[in-house]
Protein backbone atom coordinates (compact mmCIF):
# COMPACT_ATOMS: atom_id res chain seq x y z
CA UNK A 1 0.00 0.00 0.00
CA UNK A 2 3.08 2.55 0.90
CA UNK A 3 4.70 1.80 -1.77
CA UNK A 4 1.90 2.69 -4.56
CA UNK A 5 1.01 5.43 -2.91
CA UNK A 6 4.62 6.61 -3.35
CA UNK A 7 4.28 5.61 -6.87
CA UNK A 8 1.17 7.56 -7.12
CA UNK A 9 2.96 10.98 -5.53
CA UNK A 10 5.54 10.29 -8.10
CA UNK A 11 3.52 10.51 -10.60
CA UNK A 12 1.22 13.28 -10.10
CA UNK A 13 4.66 14.88 -9.04
CA UNK A 14 6.37 14.09 -13.03
CA UNK A 15 3.39 14.43 -14.67
CA UNK A 16 3.86 17.96 -15.75
CA UNK A 17 7.37 17.41 -16.23
CA UNK A 18 7.01 14.04 -18.54
CA UNK A 19 4.10 15.57 -20.66
CA UNK A 20 6.42 19.05 -21.33
CA UNK A 21 9.15 17.02 -22.74
CA UNK A 22 7.08 14.51 -24.61
CA UNK A 23 5.85 17.61 -26.55
CA UNK A 24 10.06 19.18 -26.43
CA UNK A 25 10.43 15.66 -28.10
CA UNK A 26 7.77 16.00 -30.30
CA UNK A 27 8.58 19.41 -31.86
CA UNK A 28 12.45 18.42 -31.86
CA UNK A 29 11.57 15.26 -34.03
CA UNK A 30 8.96 16.81 -36.65
CA UNK A 31 10.43 20.37 -36.26
CA UNK A 32 6.81 22.20 -36.80
CA UNK A 33 6.32 20.63 -40.12
CA UNK A 34 3.56 18.63 -41.59
CA UNK A 35 5.98 16.70 -44.04
CA UNK A 36 7.83 15.52 -41.19
CA UNK A 37 5.51 13.53 -39.76
CA UNK A 38 4.10 12.05 -43.39
CA UNK A 39 7.65 11.16 -44.23
CA UNK A 40 7.67 8.76 -40.75
CA UNK A 41 4.35 7.27 -42.43
CA UNK A 42 5.82 7.07 -46.02
CA UNK A 43 9.78 5.71 -45.04
CA UNK A 44 9.14 2.52 -43.52
CA UNK A 45 6.33 2.24 -46.93
CA UNK A 46 8.81 2.84 -49.52
CA UNK A 47 11.22 0.15 -47.34
CA UNK A 48 8.11 -2.41 -47.59
CA UNK A 49 7.70 -1.43 -51.60
CA UNK A 50 11.64 -1.97 -51.77
CA UNK A 51 11.77 -5.28 -49.64
CA UNK A 52 8.50 -6.69 -51.43
CA UNK A 53 9.77 -5.89 -55.05
CA UNK A 54 13.23 -7.72 -54.33
CA UNK A 55 12.21 -10.53 -52.23
CA UNK A 56 8.80 -11.71 -53.74
CA UNK A 57 10.65 -13.44 -56.49
CA UNK A 58 13.08 -15.33 -53.71
CA UNK A 59 10.95 -15.84 -50.67
CA UNK A 60 7.02 -14.42 -52.19
CA UNK A 61 6.24 -17.94 -54.42
CA UNK A 62 5.79 -20.29 -51.46
CA UNK A 63 4.36 -17.84 -49.16
CA UNK A 64 0.67 -16.70 -48.88
CA UNK A 65 0.23 -13.08 -48.46
CA UNK A 66 3.65 -12.39 -48.64
CA UNK A 67 3.37 -8.65 -48.27
CA UNK A 68 1.84 -9.09 -44.90
CA UNK A 69 4.01 -11.31 -43.79
CA UNK A 70 6.76 -8.95 -44.51
CA UNK A 71 4.99 -5.66 -43.52
CA UNK A 72 4.42 -7.82 -39.73
CA UNK A 73 8.38 -8.27 -39.56
CA UNK A 74 9.06 -4.43 -40.65
CA UNK A 75 6.29 -3.13 -38.25
CA UNK A 76 7.65 -4.57 -35.92
CA UNK A 77 11.30 -4.12 -36.29
CA UNK A 78 11.35 -0.74 -37.31
CA UNK A 79 9.38 0.59 -33.89
CA UNK A 80 12.27 -1.41 -32.40
CA UNK A 81 14.86 0.01 -33.96
CA UNK A 82 13.25 3.46 -33.86
CA UNK A 83 12.49 3.14 -30.05
CA UNK A 84 15.99 1.56 -28.77
CA UNK A 85 17.97 4.33 -31.09
CA UNK A 86 16.15 7.20 -29.82
CA UNK A 87 16.52 5.88 -26.54
CA UNK A 88 20.15 5.07 -26.88
CA UNK A 89 20.91 9.42 -26.95
CA UNK A 90 17.99 10.16 -24.59
CA UNK A 91 20.27 10.27 -21.50
CA UNK A 92 23.18 12.30 -23.14
CA UNK A 93 21.22 14.91 -24.99
CA UNK A 94 19.83 15.82 -21.82
CA UNK A 95 22.80 15.45 -19.89
CA UNK A 96 22.44 19.54 -19.63
CA UNK A 97 19.30 19.25 -17.60
CA UNK A 98 20.23 16.42 -15.51
CA UNK A 99 23.56 17.65 -14.31
CA UNK A 100 22.06 21.17 -13.14
CA UNK A 101 18.16 19.95 -11.65
CA UNK A 102 17.33 16.89 -9.47
CA UNK A 103 15.06 15.09 -12.21
CA UNK A 104 14.20 11.13 -12.67
CA UNK A 105 16.62 10.35 -15.44
CA UNK A 106 14.29 7.66 -16.53
CA UNK A 107 11.65 10.71 -18.12
CA UNK A 108 13.81 11.20 -20.74
CA UNK A 109 13.88 7.75 -21.94
CA UNK A 110 10.00 7.85 -21.12
CA UNK A 111 9.18 10.91 -23.25
CA UNK A 112 11.43 9.48 -26.25
CA UNK A 113 9.64 6.75 -26.20
CA UNK A 114 6.13 8.23 -26.93
CA UNK A 115 6.89 9.61 -30.44
CA UNK A 116 7.64 6.59 -31.84
CA UNK A 117 5.15 4.57 -29.78
CA UNK A 118 2.81 6.82 -31.48
CA UNK A 119 4.57 6.04 -35.12
CA UNK A 120 4.45 2.66 -34.40
CA UNK A 121 0.65 3.17 -34.00
CA UNK A 122 0.48 5.21 -37.19
CA UNK A 123 1.93 2.28 -39.16
CA UNK A 124 -0.32 -0.33 -37.14
CA UNK A 125 -3.34 1.52 -38.90
CA UNK A 126 -1.53 1.15 -42.15
CA UNK A 127 -0.84 -2.11 -41.44
CA UNK A 128 -4.81 -2.76 -41.04
CA UNK A 129 -5.37 -1.19 -43.96
CA UNK A 130 -3.32 -3.93 -46.09
CA UNK A 131 -4.72 -5.99 -44.36
CA UNK A 132 -7.77 -5.50 -45.38
CA UNK A 133 -6.94 -4.70 -49.42
CA UNK A 134 -5.32 -7.91 -49.02
CA UNK A 135 -8.66 -9.87 -48.05
CA UNK A 136 -7.69 -11.23 -44.40
CA UNK A 137 -10.86 -11.56 -42.60
CA UNK A 138 -10.80 -8.84 -39.11
CA UNK A 139 -12.28 -11.15 -36.21
CA UNK A 140 -12.16 -10.42 -32.38
CA UNK A 141 -8.78 -12.40 -32.29
CA UNK A 142 -6.83 -9.62 -33.76
CA UNK A 143 -7.21 -8.33 -29.56
CA UNK A 144 -4.79 -10.16 -28.99
CA UNK A 145 -2.51 -7.85 -30.64
CA UNK A 146 -2.13 -5.78 -27.83
CA UNK A 147 -0.60 -8.71 -26.18
CA UNK A 148 2.46 -8.44 -28.07
CA UNK A 149 2.58 -4.68 -28.20
CA UNK A 150 2.61 -4.47 -24.57
CA UNK A 151 5.57 -6.89 -24.57
CA UNK A 152 7.17 -5.27 -27.06
CA UNK A 153 6.94 -1.51 -25.45
CA UNK A 154 8.23 -3.29 -22.07
CA UNK A 155 10.85 -4.66 -24.16
CA UNK A 156 12.17 -1.54 -25.91
CA UNK A 157 12.41 0.49 -22.81
CA UNK A 158 14.45 -2.31 -21.35
CA UNK A 159 16.49 -1.82 -24.16
CA UNK A 160 16.44 1.93 -24.18
CA UNK A 161 17.37 1.78 -20.52
CA UNK A 162 20.57 -0.50 -21.15
CA UNK A 163 21.72 1.36 -24.38
CA UNK A 164 21.04 5.00 -23.15
CA UNK A 165 23.30 4.07 -19.75
CA UNK A 166 25.96 2.06 -22.01
CA UNK A 167 26.13 5.17 -23.88
CA UNK A 168 27.12 7.69 -21.41
CA UNK A 169 29.76 4.96 -20.60
CA UNK A 170 31.00 4.13 -24.02
CA UNK A 171 30.69 6.71 -26.98
CA UNK A 172 31.15 3.95 -29.15
CA UNK A 173 28.46 2.07 -28.15
CA UNK A 174 26.51 3.31 -31.72
CA UNK A 175 28.62 2.13 -33.92
CA UNK A 176 28.31 -1.36 -32.15
CA UNK A 177 25.09 -1.31 -31.99
CA UNK A 178 24.13 -0.86 -35.33
CA UNK A 179 25.95 -3.59 -36.64
CA UNK A 180 24.21 -5.52 -33.81
CA UNK A 181 20.96 -3.94 -35.45
CA UNK A 182 21.84 -5.25 -38.46
CA UNK A 183 22.54 -8.50 -37.54
CA UNK A 184 19.31 -8.65 -35.47
CA UNK A 185 17.40 -7.95 -38.84
CA UNK A 186 19.10 -10.74 -40.71
CA UNK A 187 18.69 -13.24 -37.66
CA UNK A 188 14.30 -12.15 -37.31
CA UNK A 189 13.01 -13.81 -40.49
CA UNK A 190 11.54 -10.64 -41.27
CA UNK A 191 11.65 -11.40 -45.29
CA UNK A 192 12.60 -15.29 -45.18
CA UNK A 193 10.24 -18.10 -43.79
CA UNK A 194 11.75 -20.58 -41.13
CA UNK A 195 10.36 -23.23 -42.46
CA UNK A 196 13.48 -24.66 -44.52
CA UNK A 197 15.25 -24.88 -41.38
CA UNK A 198 15.76 -28.11 -39.28
CA UNK A 199 13.62 -28.00 -36.15
CA UNK A 200 16.88 -27.83 -34.21
CA UNK A 201 17.26 -24.14 -35.80
CA UNK A 202 14.13 -23.61 -35.72
CA UNK A 203 13.77 -23.76 -32.14
CA UNK A 204 17.09 -21.05 -31.62
CA UNK A 205 15.11 -18.66 -33.46
CA UNK A 206 12.94 -18.52 -30.57
CA UNK A 207 15.82 -17.26 -28.64
CA UNK A 208 15.53 -14.14 -30.62
CA UNK A 209 12.68 -12.09 -28.72
CA UNK A 210 12.23 -9.87 -31.85
CA UNK A 211 11.36 -13.00 -33.48
CA UNK A 212 8.50 -13.65 -31.41
CA UNK A 213 7.30 -10.57 -31.36
CA UNK A 214 6.96 -10.66 -35.08
CA UNK A 215 5.52 -14.53 -34.74
CA UNK A 216 3.11 -13.78 -32.34
CA UNK A 217 1.98 -10.94 -35.27
CA UNK A 218 1.80 -13.60 -37.80
CA UNK A 219 0.51 -16.44 -36.04
CA UNK A 220 -2.73 -14.07 -35.33
CA UNK A 221 -3.08 -12.18 -38.58
CA UNK A 222 -1.83 -14.72 -40.92
CA UNK A 223 -3.13 -18.36 -39.23
CA UNK A 224 -5.65 -16.48 -38.14
CA UNK A 225 -4.88 -18.26 -34.04
CA UNK A 226 -3.29 -17.73 -30.87
CA UNK A 227 -0.06 -18.45 -29.68
CA UNK A 228 0.27 -21.62 -27.25
CA UNK A 229 0.49 -20.36 -23.76
CA UNK A 230 4.29 -21.22 -22.71
CA UNK A 231 4.69 -18.99 -26.13
CA UNK A 232 3.34 -16.45 -24.38
CA UNK A 233 5.17 -16.79 -21.47
CA UNK A 234 8.38 -16.59 -23.38
CA UNK A 235 7.35 -13.19 -24.87
CA UNK A 236 6.47 -11.80 -21.07
CA UNK A 237 9.88 -12.76 -19.73
CA UNK A 238 12.00 -11.24 -22.15
CA UNK A 239 10.29 -7.93 -22.06
CA UNK A 240 10.44 -8.42 -17.92
CA UNK A 241 14.02 -9.46 -18.02
CA UNK A 242 15.68 -6.55 -20.17
CA UNK A 243 13.13 -4.31 -18.37
CA UNK A 244 14.08 -5.10 -14.75
CA UNK A 245 18.21 -5.14 -16.03
CA UNK A 246 17.70 -1.65 -17.36
CA UNK A 247 16.26 -0.43 -14.11
CA UNK A 248 18.81 -1.80 -11.96
CA UNK A 249 21.31 -0.23 -14.13
CA UNK A 250 19.42 2.60 -13.76
CA UNK A 251 18.84 2.40 -10.02
CA UNK A 252 22.36 1.72 -9.24
CA UNK A 253 24.16 4.20 -11.51
CA UNK A 254 21.75 7.17 -11.14
CA UNK A 255 24.10 9.19 -9.44
CA UNK A 256 27.31 7.80 -11.12
CA UNK A 257 26.08 8.95 -14.95
CA UNK A 258 27.14 12.53 -13.95
CA UNK A 259 30.75 11.94 -13.35
CA UNK A 260 30.93 10.70 -17.79
CA UNK A 261 28.82 13.44 -19.40
CA UNK B 1 14.36 21.06 12.96
CA UNK B 2 16.58 22.03 10.81
CA UNK B 3 16.13 22.82 6.97
CA UNK B 4 19.16 21.87 5.78
CA UNK B 5 21.47 19.87 7.67
CA UNK B 6 24.90 18.47 6.41
CA UNK B 7 26.63 15.88 8.45
CA UNK B 8 30.57 15.47 7.85
CA UNK B 9 29.45 15.57 4.06
CA UNK B 10 32.41 14.51 1.56
CA UNK B 11 31.77 14.08 -2.31
CA UNK B 12 34.28 12.23 -4.44
CA UNK B 13 34.65 13.05 -7.73
CA UNK B 14 35.79 10.32 -10.22
CA UNK B 15 38.78 11.62 -12.84
CA UNK B 16 40.94 10.01 -15.07
CA UNK B 17 41.27 9.02 -18.52
CA UNK B 18 37.82 6.99 -18.66
CA UNK B 19 35.83 9.88 -20.48
CA UNK B 20 34.96 9.76 -23.63
CA UNK B 21 37.45 6.88 -24.59
CA UNK B 22 34.95 3.90 -26.47
CA UNK B 23 34.42 0.54 -25.47
CA UNK B 24 37.00 -0.74 -27.62
CA UNK B 25 39.44 1.36 -26.21
CA UNK B 26 38.35 0.58 -22.62
CA UNK B 27 38.97 -2.95 -23.52
CA UNK B 28 42.25 -2.59 -24.47
CA UNK B 29 43.87 -0.49 -21.78
CA UNK B 30 42.09 -3.13 -19.01
CA UNK B 31 43.81 -6.12 -21.24
CA UNK B 32 46.85 -3.75 -20.95
CA UNK B 33 46.48 -2.45 -17.24
CA UNK B 34 46.53 0.92 -18.18
CA UNK B 35 43.38 1.94 -17.20
CA UNK B 36 43.05 4.33 -14.16
CA UNK B 37 40.65 6.04 -12.25
CA UNK B 38 41.76 9.18 -10.27
CA UNK B 39 39.78 10.24 -7.37
CA UNK B 40 39.12 13.73 -6.15
CA UNK B 41 37.72 15.01 -3.32
CA UNK B 42 35.74 18.26 -3.76
CA UNK B 43 34.51 18.10 -0.58
CA UNK B 44 35.72 17.05 2.53
CA UNK B 45 34.02 16.44 6.13
CA UNK B 46 31.64 19.52 5.57
CA UNK B 47 29.26 20.24 8.59
CA UNK B 48 26.49 22.69 8.62
CA UNK B 49 22.89 23.27 10.08
CA UNK B 50 20.24 26.01 8.48
CA UNK B 51 17.47 27.06 10.20
CA UNK B 52 14.37 28.27 8.45
CA UNK B 53 15.33 32.35 7.48
CA UNK B 54 18.90 31.84 7.29
CA UNK B 55 20.95 32.93 4.72
CA UNK B 56 23.96 30.88 4.34
CA UNK B 57 26.83 32.90 2.17
CA UNK B 58 29.69 29.91 0.99
CA UNK B 59 33.26 31.67 0.17
CA UNK B 60 36.09 30.01 -1.16
CA UNK B 61 38.77 30.36 -4.30
CA UNK B 62 37.77 28.48 -7.66
CA UNK B 63 38.03 25.02 -6.94
CA UNK B 64 36.90 24.93 -3.21
CA UNK B 65 34.00 22.89 -3.71
CA UNK B 66 31.23 25.19 -3.27
CA UNK B 67 29.29 24.57 -6.30
CA UNK B 68 29.71 20.67 -5.68
CA UNK B 69 28.78 21.20 -2.06
CA UNK B 70 25.35 23.08 -3.45
CA UNK B 71 24.45 20.25 -6.26
CA UNK B 72 24.86 17.41 -2.83
CA UNK B 73 21.91 20.01 -1.15
CA UNK B 74 19.83 20.08 -4.34
CA UNK B 75 20.26 16.61 -4.95
CA UNK B 76 21.80 15.92 -7.84
CA UNK B 77 24.81 14.81 -6.25
CA UNK B 78 25.08 11.89 -3.35
CA UNK B 79 27.60 12.26 -0.65
CA UNK B 80 30.08 9.80 -0.98
CA UNK B 81 30.65 10.20 2.85
CA UNK B 82 28.63 11.46 5.65
CA UNK B 83 24.45 12.72 5.84
CA UNK B 84 22.19 15.36 3.84
CA UNK B 85 19.05 15.78 4.97
CA UNK B 86 16.89 18.83 3.51
CA UNK B 87 13.31 19.57 4.31
CA UNK B 88 11.56 21.83 2.22
CA UNK B 89 11.10 22.18 -1.90
CA UNK B 90 13.93 23.60 -3.22
CA UNK B 91 14.61 25.80 -6.19
CA UNK B 92 18.39 25.56 -6.90
CA UNK B 93 19.70 28.07 -9.48
CA UNK B 94 22.87 26.69 -10.72
CA UNK B 95 24.32 28.20 -13.76
CA UNK B 96 20.99 29.58 -14.44
CA UNK B 97 20.76 30.10 -18.49
CA UNK B 98 21.87 26.14 -19.21
CA UNK B 99 19.34 23.37 -19.91
CA UNK B 100 17.06 25.34 -22.26
CA UNK B 101 15.88 24.40 -25.54
CA UNK B 102 17.14 26.34 -28.13
CA UNK B 103 14.75 25.74 -30.95
CA UNK B 104 11.50 25.78 -28.64
CA UNK B 105 10.15 29.31 -28.19
CA UNK B 106 10.68 31.13 -24.69
CA UNK B 107 6.71 30.37 -23.77
CA UNK B 108 7.58 26.42 -23.99
CA UNK B 109 10.77 26.48 -22.41
CA UNK B 110 9.15 28.71 -19.76
CA UNK B 111 6.70 25.61 -19.02
CA UNK B 112 9.53 23.07 -19.64
CA UNK B 113 11.90 25.21 -16.90
CA UNK B 114 8.80 25.21 -14.99
CA UNK B 115 8.15 21.71 -14.59
CA UNK B 116 12.04 20.56 -14.32
CA UNK B 117 11.60 22.94 -11.18
CA UNK B 118 8.68 20.69 -9.91
CA UNK B 119 5.71 23.29 -10.14
CA UNK B 120 2.38 22.18 -11.78
CA UNK B 121 0.88 22.91 -15.09
CA UNK B 122 -2.42 25.17 -13.01
CA UNK B 123 0.46 26.72 -11.16
CA UNK B 124 2.82 27.96 -14.36
CA UNK B 125 -0.52 28.91 -16.08
CA UNK B 126 -1.23 31.48 -13.10
CA UNK B 127 2.46 32.39 -12.77
CA UNK B 128 2.85 32.66 -16.73
CA UNK B 129 2.40 36.10 -17.28
CA UNK B 130 3.71 37.84 -14.38
CA UNK B 131 7.16 35.59 -15.30
CA UNK B 132 7.34 37.03 -18.60
CA UNK B 133 6.24 40.60 -17.24
CA UNK B 134 9.01 40.30 -14.89
CA UNK B 135 11.89 39.13 -17.64
CA UNK B 136 10.75 41.99 -20.00
CA UNK B 137 10.05 39.64 -22.66
CA UNK B 138 6.36 40.57 -23.70
CA UNK B 139 7.85 40.88 -27.36
CA UNK B 140 9.85 37.72 -27.29
CA UNK B 141 6.93 35.20 -26.33
CA UNK B 142 6.77 33.62 -29.56
CA UNK B 143 10.11 33.56 -30.45
CA UNK B 144 12.60 30.61 -30.54
CA UNK B 145 15.07 30.76 -27.88
CA UNK B 146 17.85 30.80 -29.73
CA UNK B 147 17.21 34.18 -31.16
CA UNK B 148 17.66 35.48 -27.38
CA UNK B 149 20.70 37.66 -26.19
CA UNK B 150 22.22 35.91 -23.37
CA UNK B 151 20.91 38.66 -20.99
CA UNK B 152 17.43 37.87 -21.79
CA UNK B 153 17.82 33.87 -21.32
CA UNK B 154 19.53 34.47 -18.00
CA UNK B 155 16.41 37.23 -17.42
CA UNK B 156 13.70 34.36 -18.03
CA UNK B 157 15.74 31.90 -16.15
CA UNK B 158 15.46 34.21 -13.06
CA UNK B 159 12.76 35.27 -13.16
CA UNK B 160 11.36 31.63 -13.87
CA UNK B 161 12.88 30.71 -10.33
CA UNK B 162 12.52 33.09 -8.62
CA UNK B 163 8.68 33.98 -9.15
CA UNK B 164 7.93 31.25 -7.16
CA UNK B 165 7.94 30.46 -3.52
CA UNK B 166 10.17 27.33 -2.67
CA UNK B 167 11.39 26.62 1.24
CA UNK B 168 14.86 26.38 -0.10
CA UNK B 169 16.64 28.86 -2.68
CA UNK B 170 20.06 28.26 -3.90
CA UNK B 171 22.00 30.55 -5.73
CA UNK B 172 25.03 30.22 -7.69
CA UNK B 173 26.72 33.36 -8.99
CA UNK B 174 23.17 34.27 -10.16
CA UNK B 175 22.47 38.17 -8.91
CA UNK B 176 24.42 39.51 -11.16
CA UNK B 177 22.47 38.95 -14.17
CA UNK B 178 21.31 41.44 -16.81
CA UNK B 179 21.92 44.83 -17.59
CA UNK B 180 22.21 47.52 -14.50
CA UNK B 181 18.34 47.60 -14.01
CA UNK B 182 17.80 44.68 -14.38
CA UNK B 183 20.02 43.72 -11.80
CA UNK B 184 18.51 46.55 -9.37
CA UNK B 185 15.25 44.30 -9.92
CA UNK B 186 16.51 41.29 -9.87
CA UNK B 187 18.03 42.30 -6.11
CA UNK B 188 15.46 44.06 -4.52
CA UNK B 189 13.02 40.66 -6.03
CA UNK B 190 15.93 38.58 -4.15
CA UNK B 191 15.71 40.34 -0.79
CA UNK B 192 11.88 40.59 -0.74
CA UNK B 193 11.83 36.36 -1.03
CA UNK B 194 14.51 36.37 1.42
CA UNK B 195 12.64 38.37 3.63
CA UNK B 196 9.52 35.93 3.94
CA UNK B 197 11.75 33.17 5.95
CA UNK B 198 12.80 31.38 2.82
CA UNK B 199 15.97 29.17 3.60
CA UNK B 200 18.73 30.63 1.22
CA UNK B 201 22.42 29.62 -0.31
CA UNK B 202 24.70 32.05 -1.65
CA UNK B 203 27.64 31.18 -3.31
CA UNK B 204 29.19 34.36 -4.74
CA UNK B 205 32.85 36.01 -5.49
CA UNK B 206 31.21 39.20 -4.17
CA UNK B 207 32.31 39.56 -0.45
CA UNK B 208 30.02 42.72 -0.17
CA UNK B 209 26.99 40.48 -1.83
CA UNK B 210 27.64 38.05 1.00
CA UNK B 211 28.60 40.52 4.01
CA UNK B 212 25.26 41.90 2.96
CA UNK B 213 22.91 39.32 2.79
CA UNK B 214 23.97 36.51 4.58
CA UNK B 215 23.55 35.81 8.23
CA UNK B 216 25.48 32.79 8.00
CA UNK B 217 28.82 31.95 6.74
CA UNK B 218 30.72 29.07 5.53
CA UNK B 219 34.24 29.00 4.41
CA UNK B 220 35.40 25.90 2.02
CA UNK B 221 39.09 25.85 0.63
CA UNK B 222 40.31 23.00 -1.32
CA UNK B 223 36.70 20.77 -0.18
CA UNK B 224 37.75 21.49 3.60
CA UNK B 225 35.83 23.32 5.85
CA UNK B 226 37.63 26.33 7.24
CA UNK B 227 34.90 28.03 9.09
CA UNK B 228 30.95 27.57 9.41
CA UNK B 229 29.34 30.04 11.89
CA UNK B 230 27.16 33.70 12.22
CA UNK B 231 30.47 35.72 12.62
CA UNK B 232 29.71 36.95 9.13
CA UNK B 233 31.79 40.22 9.47
CA UNK B 234 34.69 38.38 11.08
CA UNK B 235 35.23 36.03 8.79
CA UNK B 236 34.71 38.56 5.52
CA UNK B 237 37.02 40.56 6.84
CA UNK B 238 39.38 37.35 7.12
CA UNK B 239 38.56 36.24 4.38
CA UNK B 240 39.76 39.28 2.36
CA UNK B 241 43.09 39.00 4.19
CA UNK B 242 43.23 35.43 2.75
CA UNK B 243 42.81 36.74 -0.35
CA UNK B 244 45.87 38.88 0.02
CA UNK B 245 48.31 36.87 2.03
CA UNK B 246 47.17 33.18 0.57
CA UNK B 247 47.07 32.18 4.35
CA UNK B 248 44.59 30.48 6.12
CA UNK B 249 43.58 30.97 9.86
CA UNK B 250 44.70 28.25 11.90
CA UNK B 251 42.22 28.77 14.69
CA UNK B 252 39.53 31.73 16.21
CA UNK B 253 42.62 33.65 17.19
CA UNK B 254 43.97 33.61 14.02
CA UNK B 255 40.93 34.39 11.81
CA UNK B 256 40.43 37.38 14.47
CA UNK B 257 43.60 38.45 14.03
CA UNK B 258 43.35 38.44 10.23
CA UNK B 259 40.14 40.40 10.48
CA UNK B 260 41.73 43.03 12.39
CA UNK B 261 44.37 43.54 9.84
CA UNK B 262 41.83 43.87 6.71
CA UNK B 263 40.17 46.80 9.40
CA UNK B 264 43.40 48.79 9.87
CA UNK B 265 44.50 47.74 5.70
CA UNK B 266 40.90 49.36 5.02
CA UNK B 267 41.80 52.50 7.56
CA UNK B 268 45.08 52.86 6.02
CA UNK B 269 43.90 52.58 2.06
CA UNK B 270 40.49 55.15 2.74
CA UNK B 271 42.99 57.38 4.31
CA UNK B 272 45.29 56.76 1.16
CA UNK B 273 42.87 57.03 -0.73
CA UNK B 274 42.20 60.69 0.93
CA UNK B 275 45.13 62.30 0.70
CA UNK B 276 45.51 61.09 -2.85
CA UNK B 277 42.48 62.95 -3.71
CA UNK B 278 43.16 66.07 -1.87
CA UNK B 279 46.57 66.23 -3.86
CA UNK B 280 44.54 65.81 -7.10
CA UNK B 281 42.48 68.61 -5.83
CA UNK B 282 45.25 70.87 -5.05
CA UNK B 283 46.66 70.52 -8.09
CA UNK B 284 43.81 71.10 -9.69
CA UNK B 285 42.63 74.27 -7.76
CA UNK B 286 46.40 75.66 -8.16
CA UNK B 287 46.53 75.26 -11.82
CA UNK B 288 43.55 77.11 -12.34
CA UNK B 289 43.01 81.27 -12.20
CA UNK B 290 44.43 81.52 -8.58
CA UNK B 291 42.06 84.24 -7.73
CA UNK B 292 38.70 81.94 -8.23
CA UNK B 293 40.58 78.60 -7.11
CA UNK B 294 40.13 80.23 -3.53
CA UNK B 295 37.00 81.92 -4.43
CA UNK B 296 36.33 78.24 -5.29
CA UNK B 297 37.68 76.52 -1.77
CA UNK B 298 35.93 79.15 0.19
CA UNK B 299 32.79 78.54 -1.23
CA UNK B 300 33.10 74.19 -0.42
CA UNK B 301 34.12 75.62 2.87
CA UNK B 302 31.76 77.72 3.65
CA UNK B 303 29.34 74.81 2.59
CA UNK B 304 30.84 71.77 4.25
CA UNK B 305 33.10 73.08 6.96
CA UNK B 306 31.59 76.44 8.44
CA UNK B 307 33.39 75.80 11.94
CA UNK B 308 36.72 76.31 9.95
CA UNK B 309 36.02 79.47 8.01
CA UNK B 310 34.40 81.46 11.39
CA UNK B 311 37.84 80.59 12.74
CA UNK B 312 39.53 82.12 10.01
CA UNK B 313 37.09 85.11 9.80
CA UNK B 314 38.33 85.90 13.40
CA UNK B 315 41.80 86.19 12.84
CA UNK B 316 41.25 88.25 9.85
CA UNK B 317 39.04 90.35 11.97
CA UNK B 318 40.35 93.48 10.98
CA UNK B 319 40.22 93.56 7.33
CA UNK B 320 36.42 92.29 7.62
CA UNK B 321 36.41 95.65 9.45
CA UNK B 322 37.48 97.72 6.38
CA UNK B 323 33.66 97.90 5.07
Amino acid sequence: MKYLKKVRDKVSRYRFLFEELTLRDFKQKYKRTVLGMGWSLLSPLLQLLVMSLVFSQFFGRNTPHYTIYLFCGNLVFSYYRESTNGGMNALMANAQIFTKVNVPKYLFLLSKNVSSLINFGLNLCVFFLFVLFDGIAFGPHFLALLYPITCLVVFNLGVGLILSALFVFFRDITYLYDVFTLLLNYMSAIFYTVESFSPTVQRLFLCNPIYCYIKYFRVVVLEGNIPSLPFHLLCAFYAVAVAAIGGFIYKKYNHTFLYYV
Amino acid sequence: MAIIRADGVSIRYMTGDFKDIGLKEYVVRRLQGKYQVKEFWADRDVTFALEKGDMLGIIGTNGAGKSTLLKAVSGIMVPTKGHMEINGTIAALLELASGFDKELTVRENTYLRGAMLGYTRKFMDEKYEEIIAFAELQDFQDRPFKQLSSGMKSRLAFSIACLVNPDILILDEVLSVGDGAFRKKSGDKMRQILSGGVTGILVSHSISQVREMCNKILWLDHGRQIYFGDETETVCNAYEEFLITKRLPDNWEDMERMSAATLTRKEQDARTARSEEARKLESLLESGQSESAVEAAVCILRRQRPDLLSIEARCEDPSSHKH
